[in-house]
Order: C-alpha cells, then sequence, then structure tokens
C-alpha cells in the first residue's frame, strides 16, 4: 500500500489528458469511417465482388487512400491506447513496462506496414486484366 | 425477529489470515446492521472490532461491505436484508482488525487536493457572497462524509492503490466549481494524470455505493471535462 501520496505534488504532464481527448474524438469519427466502410464493402457492393481490380479503381483516387488512411491511424492507435489502458490497469512493473513497450512496438510495425501499403500501392498491369 | 450475522474476523496477534464467524442475535425489524453488530459485540463476543460514531450516517466512520455491498451499517435495517448478513471490511486497505482498515492513505490522497477554501486576494470586509445558482454547482459534493465507501468499491483503485480514489476528486470538485475559491488550477494540476481523475473508467461502482446520493462518476467527468476545456 502506496502511502507516499499526498506527500508531495505529482508532475502533471498532460499526457492522459490528450489520450483522454484522442480517443473521444477519434470514436465519434470511426463512427462514421467504420460504418461507411462497412456499408460500401458489405452492403453496396457483395462481398464476393470484392477483388484486386475493385481495389486498384478504388485506390485510383485519392480520396479512398485518404478515407483507409484515416480509419487506419485512427482505429489502430485507439485501439492501441484503449489497450494501454487494459494493461495499465491490470499488470504491475516491470512487467507493465515491458508489456506496454511491446505494445507500442507492434502498433508501430502495424502503423508503417499500413501506411507504406497505402501510399506506395501501384496496380500491377498484368493483373489488372 | 432472529437475525444470522456472517462476520469477515481478523486479529493480526492471533490469526494468519480472515476467517469467518458466525452470530445469531435477536433483533427487531426496524434494528439495523449496527445495533446488530453493538449485540454481539456487547453480548457474544467483545473482541470484535468496529468503527462507529454518531451512528446517524453523518460521521461516515462505519462503512463495511454488507452483503458484498459497501454501506453504511447505521443506515441499513436488518429487516431488508437477506440472511445470514455478510459482513466484510472495506477492500483496498490494509485490515487492522476486523472491520477497522488504515485509512490514513485514504486520508493522504483527501489531504493531497488541499480541501480548504484557498483565497489569494485579501479577505473581504464582510462575507464571501455566492448566488444560488452558484451554490447549486457543487451541492452535489459538498454532502461527502469522507466514510470511504466510493473509493472502496472502485475497481480502479484495487488494481491501483496510488489512484487518488473518487472520494478525493468529490473534494477537489466541491472547492473547484465553488466560485469563492482561487485554487482551482493546483487542484486540477494534482488531478491532471494517470492517477489522477484519468484513471477513472466510469464503472459507477461509486455511484452506486455512496450512502449520500452523490453522483461520484458525473463528478469526476465534469473536472474532466474542465481539463479538457482547460477552464471551470
Amino acid at each position: 500500500m502506496s502511502t507516499s501520496y499526498g506527500s508531495r505534488e505529482r508532475p502533471s504532464d498532460g499526457v492522459e489528458l490528450y489520450a483522454w481527448i484522442f480517443m473521444r474524438i477519434s470514436g465519434v469519427l470511426l463512427l462514421v469511417l467504420a460504418l461507411g466502410h462497412l456499408f460500401i464493402m458489405h452492403v453496396f457492393n457483395n462481398v464476393h465482388g470484392i477483388d484486386y481490380n475493385f481495389v486498384v479503381a478504388r485506390y485510383g483516387r485519392l480520396f479512398w487512400r485518404g478515407y483507409d488512411l484515416a480509419m487506419l491511424w485512427l482505429a489502430l492507435i485507439h485501439g492501441l491506447n484503449g489497450t494501454r489502458t487494459i494493461l495499465d490497469d491490470y499488470l504491475r512493473p516491470p512487467v507493465r513496462g515491458f508489456a506496454v513497450k511491446s505494445l507500442y512496438g507492434i502498433g508501430l510495425i502495424f502503423l508503417v506496414l499500413g501506411t507504406w501499403a497505402i501510399i506506395f500501392f501501384q496496380p500491377t498491369a498484368g493483373r489488372m486484366m | 425477529m432472529e437475525v444470522s450475522f456472517k462476520i469477515l474476523r481478523f486479529d493480526p496477534q492471533r490469526d494468519a489470515r480472515a476467517h469467518w464467524e458466525e452470530y445469531e442475535v435477536e433483533l427487531e425489524p426496524t434494528d439495523r446492521v449496527l445495533d446488530g453488530l453493538e449485540e454481539i459485540k456487547g453480548r457474544l463476543d467483545g473482541t470484535l472490532a468496529l468503527r462507529r460514531s454518531c451512528a446517524h450516517g453523518i460521521c461516515g466512520s462505519d462503512a463495511m461491505l454488507i452483503n458484498g455491498r459497501n454501506r453504511l451499517a447505521c443506515k441499513v435495517l436488518v429487516k431488508n436484508l437477506k440472511q445470514p448478513i455478510t459482513i466484510e471490511p472495506m477492500r483496498g486497505f490494509n485490515v487492522l482488525k476486523d472491520l477497522i482498515v488504515d485509512m490514513e492513505p485514504f486520508f493522504a490522497k483527501y489531504r493531497s487536493v488541499q480541501p480548504y477554501l484557498i483565497e489569494k486576494d485579501a479577505p473581504p470586509e464582510k462575507e464571501r457572497l455566492q448566488s444560488q445558482a452558484q451554490r447549486e454547482r457543487f451541492d452535489d459534493t459538498t454532502k461527502c462524509i469522507l466514510c470511504g465507501a466510493c473509493t472502496t468499491s472502485c475497481p480502479s483503485f484495487w488494481s491501483n492503490p496510488d489512484y487518488v480514489g473518487p472520494a478525493a476528486i468529490v473534494q477537489a470538485h466541491r472547492f473547484i466549481f465553488d466560485s469563492r475559491d482561487q485554487g482551482k488550477e493546483e487542484r486540477l494540476k494534482v488531478l491532471n494524470h494517470g492517477d489522477g481523475v484519468w484513471r477513472c473508467r466510469t464503472v459507477f461502482n461509486c455511484v452506486e455505493a455512496c450512502p449520500r446520493g452523490i453522483n461520484v462518476t458525473r463528478a469526476i467527468g465534469e473536472i474532466k471535462q474542465a481539463l479538457a476545456r482547460g477552464k471551470v
């Protein structure tokens, strides 16, 4: 049981405040983006009809790359921050620090891979046939 | 009526770990749990240790886990409870003996939010005036009796004893939203970190536990909003 609390003022870096604001804003945006994604992929289009050519046609327009990029970043960071919160609740140092750093590492890899795929995707002529 | 109690007992000088003991006492249906505990302590087993003071729901001394929920023993009638009535000390604090827990960490957190009027201007000649609307702004959080029922029902507190806890936040709210107070910035700063208001996951256990009916989660939410907006 910690009894140090109250004997000194805790430094306030504001990280948790920004994380809280981010969770709310990204949550609202994701509601729109993810529902839009759901309707486009599963209602307006048949999921069996979605193939490489569909993606090529879609990614021909900058708008859809931006749409997917926004969804990737917001959803991934939103999810990572939620998981960080859970780890923070259930784990104790030093395991907590290791788990959170691993989480950031894994998150960064997926963020880079996803961003790479969205930005640098080039249709291959041969496969468009 | 015959009332059976099942009490979690722990004597640090005698017991390696807590154990349950059962008691049967004769009470009126309109008697409270505290009356039952005093009957046990007075007539059956004088070694039972518990805190009580006013016995009328104001001093906040006798908060305990009654049938699995944090309640004040002096505010619950035995006729309204399923038997046997289980009694445990509040969770999350070190048990000193039986139902008495070490409240010092709780009061250290209480002190950390500076729960007193802070005034930077020179004191006025007469009283500090306040409109009814200004008073209404923090009315709910003035009702806190520091019993600890909210903090010890909070899962975030159970997993992180460093969490400042709902009770201290309620006390901070009482002054942050008081138009006469000038210490808002310091208090908001104390609460703006991972073990401050941001540790609250809006579980609402505190609201359910509060014997004074304070909407604790709402108060915490208002402080979060004040921090996000940068103004009260």
